[in-house]
């Protein structure tokens, strides 16, 4: 027997993408963000001797055509018949959710309506009756309860012995299409048009409500009573950021980089040592053994050190976008946010910037405008992103050593200003004409499940695992190629290397920033490729060896190792703080340049990211440098 | 009256979704003249507002809210 095709369709937050997980184990993105499951998800499983392929489409609350995602479910459903279609409602507000379900209905498509959330219905007084529900549809009615493993799986039963040949719309419904049809062959404009089959499908759902559903008023519900705390005026401001804090603490403090520390521990200590007796026993070259340990293994354990404190900063941000709280923080932060030419939807890749700026660019995708998802991708890398952190403890611990603190801190602050100043500026300029809207379901508090909160940290840490697994493999090697050879073979002396070449030739261009040594401008370069390549080129360049760690805690060991070299004398205070503020806005890594591409499906919004930033950070640093030599610094 | 106008605490009728560019889309989220809305609660600075209508909370901004005409009915 060929593949059983069931697709599954709903509204956002109707806990569709949890059935999914639960059904298949398929690696999902799920979230309260209306339209965060762009891309078509496809799962199998088998049961009773039967395979059966789930399509997990994107939520959406019509088919009308209007955002990507209804397009896309509109076109799956254009090309595909599957062979049972399940229409996931949020039983617990189902007067919108049948929206959907009409619509499909008046296309033809047969379906198995699935109350979801059946108990969080029963707790707000909604009573459904599903065998009146399955007369007014003629269609089947199933339940399940969201997060209950077994009830999800009852669903496999109806999937393999529902005959949706058995079952054909009841007359109340072929009414309704007629109706619909009505309207469509009418003489009313197309706007009128569609406002009077709008109405008709409420008038519908009004008449299944009443013949249905009882609603009873059970007073205040637990999510009224927790709004009216945390989303509510200037208090639900002020326990969003004491939230924050506590999302920072644990992830930077309590949980994530202590697990980063030990990991990074093991990669560039004791696995290094193990893996240079392996090679000495086993007699391999002497250069072999050095790029292997030093180059390839410190290079690619100091990155993957980070993988703990980027995993646990998604899984806060997964978990509380699961509980609904993230669609709180966009409503109470919209005022601000909206003050800056952004919408209060950005806050989420925001957040995400501060970890790695690839997933923080996918997820600008939940924005409900172009503008707002244009404007979110273009100052996302001004964000201080983990790689970048290095850079500027090393940088504070060598030229700042009494304050460093303070001025890793402003490095953050001058990123996120001048993202928002950019944000303004974009806003104001090319996105002008286009609107900007804000219209957000704020869905009831729930408990998130834990492996839809998992797949999905999983989903936007995988990226960055997938960078530290490739891109730094290779810009180790390569450095260290281009470091050791020039156009006559290898040479001791890397003043005579490409690397230097390269160095030099750029920066020429940092005379203004008080940086224009070779060995600043090779940094540069490879920063591109990978901000956590420029600290390991530093050390590679100023001799320390490549076994300079490259991580943040590190630092004031690292920073005295420095300051034996020449880079000590290479660099002023001011010029190392130009130099900070120019990492710090420069071109985003060339993973996250790949990914603006794919988000924004435009080489010439690729182009324009890194040129525009590369100028606004050589501008803000001369800036620095400039203004700060006129101050009478040095 | 207009959504906009409208308290905390109110509870409205939909008269009309006005002529914005949000209309369909509104009107999709059930927003069409003759629902009921509760307006609940709004965040800081007063805008945007969190609604409430068919057993679900939406928020909007005040800007697309200027749109919509409601008659008070508590």
């Amino acid at each position: 027997m060929s593949a059983l095709a069931v697709a599954l369709t709903g509204n956002p937050n109707t806990g569709k993408s949890t059935i999914f997980n639960e059904l298949t184990g398929a690696h999902q993105k799920i979230g309260n963000w209306p339209g965060v499951t762009v891309d078509k998800k496809v799962g199998y499983v088998n049961y009773k001797g039967r395979t059966i392929s789930v399509v997990d489409l994107p939520g959406t609350y019509s088919i009308n055509a209007h955002s990507q995602e209804e397009i896309v479910v509109s076109d799956y459903f254009k090309e595909n018949k599957p062979d049972i279609v399940v229409n996931i409602v949020d039983a617990s507000n189902i007067s919108r959710n049948l929206f959907l379900t009409v619509q499909l209905m008046e296309n033809g498509i047969p379906l198995i309506i699935n109350l979801n959330m059946m108990d969080e219905a029963e707790r707000q007084g909604i009573k459904i009756n599903e065998k009146k529900l399955e007369q007014a549809f003629g269609m089947p009615v199933t339940n399940t309860v969201g997060r209950s493993n077994k009830s999800v799986k009852v669903l496999l039963d109806v999937f393999t012995e529902t005959r949706m040949s058995d079952y054909h719309p009841s007359e109340m419904m072929k009414k309704h299409i007629e109706k619909v049809n009505a309207i469509k062959n009418s003489d009313l404009s197309q706007d009128k048009m569609d406002e009077e089959i709008i109405a008709a499908r409420y008038d519908f759902i009004d008449q299944v409500m009443a013949e249905a559903v009882t609603v009873k008023n059970v007073g205040t519900t637990l999510t009224d009573k927790l709004d009216s705390w945390l989303a509510n005026g200037f208090p639900a401001l002020i326990i969003m950021f004491a939230l924050f804090y506590l999302l920072f603490q644990f992830t930077f403090n309590w949980v994530g980089q202590p697990l980063a520390d030990l990991l990074g521990d093991f990669l560039t200590g004791d696995l290094v040592d193990w893996a240079k007796d392996a090679m000495a026993t086993a007699g391999v070259a002497d250069w072999m053994q050095s790029l292997v340990a030093d180059g390839i293994l410190a290079g690619v354990g100091a990155v993957v050190g980070f993988v703990p404190l980027i995993f646990t900063l998604f899984f806060c941000l997964s978990f509380l976008d699961g509980t609904g709280y993230m669609a709180r923080v966009a409503f109470v932060l919209d005022p601000i946010m909206r003050r800056a030419g952004l919408s209060g939807k950005s806050i989420m890749p925001l957040i995400m910037g501060f970890g790695c700026g690839v997933p923080a660019i996918m997820a600008a995708r939940s924005m409900d405008t172009n503008k707002d998802r244009m404007i979110s991708v273009l100052i996302t890398p001004f964000l201080t992103c983990n790689a970048k952190v290095p850079i500027m403890a090393l940088f504070a611990a060598m030229f700042f050593p009494d304050n460093a603190a303070d001025i890793v801190f402003s490095m953050y602050f001058v990123g996120l200003a001048t993202a928002i100043i950019a944000a303004k500026i974009l806003s104001k300029t090319a996105f002008k004409a286009e609107p900007s809207t804000f219209l957000l379901e704020l869905p009831p508090y729930r408990i998130p499940a834990m492996k839809t909160v998992l797949l999905e940290t999983w989903d936007k840490g995988k990226g960055y695992l997938v960078k530290a697994g490739t891109i730094i493999f290779s810009m180790t090697v390569m450095i260290w190629f281009l470091s050791s050879y020039n156009s006559d073979g290898m040479t001791e002396d890397m003043d005579q290397s490409y690397l230097a070449s390269i160095g030099s030739a750029t920066s020429v261009l940092f005379a203004p920033q008080g940086f224009d040594t070779w060995e600043a401008g090779a940094a540069v370069v490879t920063g591109v490729m990978a901000k956590e390549a420029v600290v390991s080129t530093m050390g590679i360049l100023y001799g320390i060896g490549d076994d300079v760690s490259t991580e943040a805690e590190d630092a004031d060991d690292t920073a005295s190792q420095f300051m034996a070299t020449s880079m000590a004398a290479a660099f002023t205070p001011l010029s190392a703080l130009a130099f900070m503020v120019f990492t710090q806005l420069y071109s985003p890594c060339v993973t996250a340049l790949g990914t603006v591409k794919k988000e924004t499906q435009s080489w010439k919004w690729m182009a324009f990211t890194f040129i525009y930033t590369c100028a606004v950070a050589w501008i803000v640093s001369m800036l620095v440098y400039q203004i700060g030599r006129i101050l009478g610094f040095e | 009256m207009t959504l906009k106008d409208s308290q905390t605490g109110m509870v409205v009728r939909i008269d009309s979704v006005g002529n914005s560019k949000l209309k369909n889309r509104l009107m999709t989220m059930g927003l069409i003249p003759g629902t009921k809305v509760e307006i609940l609660r709004s965040a800081p600075m007063g805008d945007p507002i969190a609604i409430r209508l068919r057993s679900y909370n939406l928020a909007m901004r005040k800007d697309d809210a200027e749109q919509i005409q409601v008659t008070q009915i508590n």
